[in-house]
């Protein structure tokens, strides 16, 4: 998984209004996503600029194409956001156990300022 | 007299079978069939509305029609937008009918739109003004 990508893909409002729009209804085409994002959002994107954003989330795993008969559609993908929670924002956020784990003792044990 | 809208058209890869799609499974009314050569002047309008503006189903044989059309048909957009009462109804009709959706009838504010497959090449929009 690639942390820095999946920030980056997360770093600009279009493309999180567009993954919500996914969880609203997944595998929406170019046309409505687009059509979405203006009723809704307000958003002045053209679709050219809508395309390129779809390629930065798939590129990131965030999202997936399927052809159906001859339209391309989105669907969106759940896993790398909880593998980023699960890697690296959970332990983060989650306040330490009051037991001091191993990964902590190792630390202590290493000389300051290393 | 100001400058009317009379006949609109869209592309169509056969036009026999588009007769056979807009009459018989949208419900317009056919309205010209005249030989022209290879092809037809085929046009058909609004049913119970014979003098209403006219759909022309024009043949897609110019080179760069299929290139366009399917580039449209892969982003999902609509050759073309049709007015209904009722998009959810519509929706459940021609679904039954065998009509596949690209698009379920979704909510968009001032609108309901739906969008499916006319077989022809084309994806063709449904729309019920609030």
């Amino acid at each position: 998984m690639d942390l820095d990508r999946l920030f980056r893909a997360l770093s600009d409002p279009t493309r999180r209004r567009m993954l919500d729009e996914l969880a609203e209804r997944d595998g929406q085409t170019l046309f409505e996503l687009h059509v979405r994002l203006i009723s809704w959002h307000g958003a002045s994107l053209s679709r050219q600029a809508l395309s390129k954003h779809l390629q930065v989330l798939e590129e990131a795993g965030l999202l997936r194409t399927e052809w159906r008969w001859r339209s391309k559609h989105h669907f969106l993908e759940r896993s790398p956001l909880r593998r980023m929670w699960d890697v690296w924002m959970r332990p983060l956020a989650e306040a330490p156990e009051k037991e001091t784990s191993d990964a902590d003792q190792d630390r202590r044990d290493e000389p300051a300022g290393r | 007299m100001p400058i009317k809208i009379v006949v609109t058209s869209l592309l169509v890869d056969d036009q026999e079978k588009a007769l056979r799609f807009y009459r018989d499974i949208l419900g317009f009314e056919l309205k010209h069939d005249i030989p022209m050569g290879h092809h037809r002047w085929l046009t058909l309008t609004s049913s119970g509305d014979s003098e209403g503006v006219e759909l022309l189903l024009e043949p897609d044989e110019h080179p760069a029609a299929k290139p366009w059309k399917t580039a449209l048909v892969a982003d999902g957009i609509p050759a073309t937008s049709f007015g209904v009462e009722d998009v959810q109804a519509e929706h459940k009709r021609l679904a039954g009918l065998g009509v596949a959706f690209t698009q379920p009838p979704v909510n968009l504010g001032p609108v309901t739109t739906a969008v499916f497959d006319d077989t022809c090449g084309n994806l063709i929009q449904i729309a019920q003004r609030h």
